[in-house]
């Protein structure tokens, strides 16, 4: 029993860690994420656009994979922590949903930047 | 019986209830600001990813939909977005500057008041540029 304490301890642990630091890197995503699409919608946005800045250089796709990645550790973590206090769902099942969740968002998301950019 | 003493703790506060005092709070409601928007981003960002991919797969497709957002309505829910997308930005700052910083009572409604004001700015950008 006392491993299985230790052990959820740590899991907690390195739940709070990738929580915080998924949000240190999506707080800087996102500040360059809306600077982007104030000056985007003021130029005028079309389908165009849009693929010639993902094409104009590599550092768009790389900036775009990483925000990607930083939302799908964050996101599920984040509704754990809700589905967890608001409805009281906590265990395997959900842990396996959300583990589900964290990888649509990762292959949606890459999918999307490898289709603006390739 | 494992899950139950992990859970002890948590249990124990769970039986609690803020009473109206704590709702009234600033920083209640930036608890809540800070749920409601994370809950409606969540929802939203495997839509968005989808219809992104899908849509440049087809630019004339994208074009169609680029045009449809250009209804008023379209505009004031893409403007609720980025005020749901900056508010729990600058909310989540202020909580990692609470957790990692340290937490002083007398800079919390500074704090508060600077996140809020951050979120209506990027907002308001926003609705002017669009």
């Amino acid at each position: 029993m006392r491993e299985t304490i230790a052990t959820n301890a740590r899991a907690a642990a390195w739940r709070f860690v990738l929580q915080r630091g998924s949000a240190a890197v999506l707080a800087l995503c996102v500040v360059v994420h809306v600077a982007t699409m104030i000056y985007a919608v003021r130029h005028g946005l079309t389908a165009d656009a849009i693929v010639a800045r993902m094409h104009a250089t590599a550092a768009w796709p790389t900036f775009y994979l990483v925000f990607v990645a930083a939302a799908a550790v964050h996101a599920p973590l984040g509704v754990r922590t809700v589905v967890d206090e608001w409805l009281g769902l906590r265990g395997r099942a959900v842990d396996a949903a959300l583990v589900c969740f964290a990888f649509l968002l990762l292959g949606a998301g890459s999918y999307a930047v490898h289709v603006l950019a390739g | 019986m494992n899950r139950d003493v992990a859970h002890q703790g948590v249990n124990s506060f769970r039986g609690r209830r803020n009473d109206a005092r704590a709702r009234t709070h600033p920083a209640y409601w930036a608890f809540i600001v800070h749920r409601v928007s994370g809950i409606g981003l969540a929802l939203f960002l495997p839509i968005h990813f989808v219809v992104l991919a899908q849509a440049i797969a087809h630019p004339a497709t994208l074009n169609a939909f680029l045009n449809w957002t250009r209804q008023p309505a379209v505009k004031v829910a893409e403007t609720l977005l980025v005020l749901a997308l900056a508010a729990h930005m600058a909310g989540g700052v202020r909580l990692l500057f609470v957790e990692f910083v340290g937490w002083r009572a007398e800079g919390q409604k500074t704090a508060l008041s600077l996140a809020a004001a951050v979120a209506l700015g990027c907002a308001l950008l926003f609705a002017l540029a669009a």
